[in-house]
């Protein structure tokens, strides 16, 4: 498959303290799942962990183009979303460790965290309920008529779900404000799309509904802005529901315990070499004069100060109390 | 400064492990995302990437080294310009104590409990219910009474609560314009509008995770299944979401819904549209069920649903929905959420029922008095949280009971209630607890054959019999 056209350098680039902020978010992400694996390799973070290292500017330009009020819901690989909607590193890492700390006090993990205060829905384990749910939560929105949009995350596993079929079609005949955004990182778990998927173009999964779909450069952040933006006014504005297909790609395995041979370690090498988002706009920013060098530095390493503050309070925060195990079934 | 690098555990599982290769020497500088080693775990061989940047001071363990425990350290990695041989210790280890702590307080715990004569199985929603509160509502003297179906008790309970709260919203296939597929939903689209009533395509799944995403959102909705049979469709957005999301984000998040419908046998429709699904959903932590015969229950607990701020499941019965019974004329009739109902004071055998097998109970208990037996009887009502305390009670005095639903036996309702009886009320039984259930069959679609799948008056009328040593 032909990858989309990177987009033209803009003259004057995007306002240079939200290219900066790209680039911290981006970077904050990465630090987090490198750490988050280390702490999984010390036994630290037990069960499944879905790093989303690769894919980090799908996230963080998606979040930019966001109004107060929008909300997000994603599935499992959800660490990223989590830090890009707001939520503290320190409360998502306490949840990986399982410790009272942490943002469902230890009782969710890595794929079960919400944030009612920044929007974030979850955090779900099963591939696909997110997207019925978050079409729910943008029909909660045109019945409350607050003007908020829903951005609904799923992968290119997730786009061979039935459900989301179901929710496409209630979507586009109630006109609901959601965008459906398909994180394509070209594997659902360790099967290809040209080998899971009959119509591997998945931006054109909406035709039979008549919902438009874009394809983007999942790897550039600016891009991804750019496409947000144009999708949350869409949905926003009564249309309906809209599909972005964002090519990304994950470096990691599908979970931690996925040896991932089902592709090449050239092929991660390549893409990491020629395409990493954070390298590269790093290195546009750097050209463009948007950033110094001292200062890409000084964001790393305050970054790395807040990853290891992070893992520092989830390490050293008390497992739950055993009380907790009967508590927060019922309201 | 140095760091350890310590062997990852690669797995859910793991251990140890084979440090199979190494993919860096001594001297090699590194940055985060480099892969280091390659690792072979009990299912495979994976790469093992650096986090930290900076140079490999020394490689501890030799390539081809078998048996490496998780946690050990592998090789040293010293900052650039720094020379230091201290590696700097890891927290790892203290953590390890502290979690081993908690193990040992948690089953000093449960050894209290079993001591004290706790039973092991605590259930997650009988803790601290307030008896007094669960008591019916006062229905004060002269109160009119006034004769409805089930049907329009349904109705009502919908139409008064969508009155009172506009966040209550009922969505599903044919409840709009076609006014209910069995005209639960009559008038609602009129009085409400297709804001509010709202006819779904044909597509369980979606719809019900869609409504979990509404509930999430704030709203309150109640979701209509044309059957029960269908919402096996939308199973996973049931359990997996509606229930257990709040248990999974720490009490933050709930799911304020109704999932509502016809349950069990209708007639002669065979077995993929006749199941009873009760204790299925019983059986969910995070869900709690209602299952109804009365008009007057069937109005006041689910009015009590809809306020409710968990996912209810409401099993209604399609033959129930035409019978008539008397509703107190009042402007707010609840029936509290987890309380049985006493309908027969008797003391030779308690019989325990729920929805359509109610009915079959009371007309057991007249046939039974005419042969000298007095029947206690308890309606259900809701089945989770189950009103165990009310059942035992009754036990206590007539030393024998015998539990009829139209649910298949295995791990049927009849079988909690057998356990908890046994558990809690051993030294009252008089007899063995005694199930009538439905047969343990698909249901048949022949007449005849459908008869004997389903618990009749007969049976009941036996089981009683046999707990009693009478003939």
């Amino acid at each position: 498959m032909s990858e989309p056209a990177r987009k033209e350098e803009p003259e004057a680039g995007l306002d240079a303290a939200l290219a900066k902020k790209f680039y911290y978010d981006m970077l904050l992400i990465r630090r987090f799942e490198e750490k988050a694996g280390q702490l999984y390799g010390m036994g630290l973070i037990g069960g499944f962990c879905h790093l989303y290292i690769g894919q980090e500017a799908v996230v963080v330009g998606m979040q930019a183009a966001l109004k107060p009020g929008d909300q997000v819901i994603t599935a499992y690989r959800d660490h990223g979303h989590m830090l890009a909607t707001g939520m503290d590193p320190k409360g998502v890492m306490a949840e990986l460790t399982g410790r009272a700390t942490g943002y469902s006090k230890g009782k969710g993990g890595s794929m079960h965290m919400f944030s009612v205060e920044q929007h974030f829905y979850g955090g779900h384990g099963i591939v696909g309920a997110q997207v019925p749910i978050g079409t729910g939560l943008a029909f909660s929105n045109r019945y409350k008529k607050n003007g908020a949009v829903c951005l609904t995350y799923f992968g290119d596993g997730a786009a061979n779900q039935g459900q989301v079929y179901e929710s496409f079609n209630m979507a586009a005949l109630w006109k609901l404000p959601v965008v459906y955004i398909i994180e394509n990182n070209q594997y659902a778990m360790g099967t290809s799309v040209e080998r899971s998927s009959a119509t591997p173009e998945l931006c054109k999964r909406g035709a039979s509904f008549d919902i438009p779909g874009e394809k983007v450069d999942g790897m550039d952040v600016e891009a991804v802005y750019e496409a947000g933006q144009r999708a949350t006014e869409y949905a926003r504005s009564g249309k309906g529901p809209i599909i972005l297909e964002l090519k990304t790609y994950r470096y990691r395995g599908h979970s931690m315990s996925d040896p991932a041979k089902y592709r090449t370690r050239e092929e991660v090498q390549e893409v990491r070499e020629k395409r990493d988002p954070i390298e590269h706009y790093g290195a546009r920013l750097l050209q463009r004069g948007a950033l110094r060098e001292d200062e890409l530095k000084g964001m790393d390493k305050a970054i790395r100060g807040i990853v290891n503050t992070a893992a520092e309070f989830a390490t050293e925060s008390p497992e739950p109390s055993t009380d907790e195990l009967f508590t927060d079934i019922y309201a | 400064m140095s760091t350890q690098i310590l062997m990852p555990a690669l797995s859910p599982t793991m251990e140890e492990g084979k440090l199979a290769k190494w993919l860096v020497k001594e001297g090699d500088e590194v940055r985060s995302g480099d892969i280091l080693a390659e690792i072979e775990t009990d299912k495979a061989t994976m790469e093992f990437e650096a986090v930290d940047e900076g140079r490999i001071g020394k490689l501890l363990v030799a390539e081809g080294t078998e048996g490496v425990k998780v946690n050990q350290p592998i090789a040293v990695l010293v900052a650039d310009g720094d020379d230091a041989e201290e590696p700097e210790s890891v927290a790892a280890i203290q953590v390890k104590g502290a979690r081993e702590e908690t193990k040992q307080q948690a089953e000093a715990e449960v050894r209290e409990e079993v001591a004290r004569g706790k039973p092991a199985a605590r259930v997650a929603d009988d803790t601290g219910r307030a008896e007094a509160a669960l008591a019916d509502m006062e229905v004060p003297e002269g109160t009119e009474l006034v004769t409805v179906t089930v049907r329009e008790a349904l109705r009502d309970a919908m139409a008064e609560e969508m009155r009172r709260d506009a966040s209550v919203f009922l969505m599903g296939e044919e409840v709009a314009q076609y006014q209910g597929a069995y005209k639960i939903s009559q008038g609602l689209l009129d009085e409400f509008g297709a804001e509010r009533v709202i006819d779904t395509p044909i597509t369980e799944h979606g719809f019900a995770g869609l409504g979990v995403g509404a509930a999430f959102g704030g709203l309150k909705p109640i979701v209509e299944f044309m059957t029960w049979n269908f919402a096996m469709q939308a199973i996973d957005q049931i359990i997996n979401s509606a229930a257990k999301t709040r248990y999974m984000s720490g009490g933050q998040m709930g799911c304020p819904i109704v999932f509502r419908g016809p349950n069990g046998a209708a007639a002669r429709v065979a077995a993929q549209h006749s199941q009873d699904y009760s204790s299925w959903y019983a059986n969910v932590p995070g869900l709690k069920v209602i299952a109804p015969y009365f008009a007057a229950d069937a109005k006041g607990l689910l009015k009590a649903a809809i306020r409710d701020p968990n996912p209810v499941i409401f099993l209604e019965n399609e033959i129930v929905y035409g019978r008539s019974f008397p509703v107190p004329k009042m402007d707010e009739y609840l029936v509290p959420i987890g309380k049985a109902k006493v309908l027969r004071a008797g003391k030779d055998v308690t019989i325990v029922a729920h929805s359509i097998c109610v009915g079959q109970i009371v007309e057991a208990a007249e046939k039974l008095a005419g042969e000298g037996i007095d029947a206690e009887l308890i309606d259900l009502r809701t089945l989770r949280p189950l009103d165990t305390a009310t059942v035992i009670e009754s036990v206590k005095k007539t030393n024998r009971i015998v539990t009829v639903e139209q649910g298949w036996p295995i791990c049927s309702v009849g079988s909690e209630i057998a356990s908890q009886i046994v558990g809690k009320a051993f030294d009252y039984l008089d007899a063995p607890p005694t199930k009538v259930t439905g047969k343990d069959v698909p249901m048949p679609y022949a007449a005849n054959l459908e008869k004997l799948a389903l618990p009749t008056i007969d049976y009941i009328i036996a089981a009683a019999k046999a707990v009693c040593y009478r003939n």
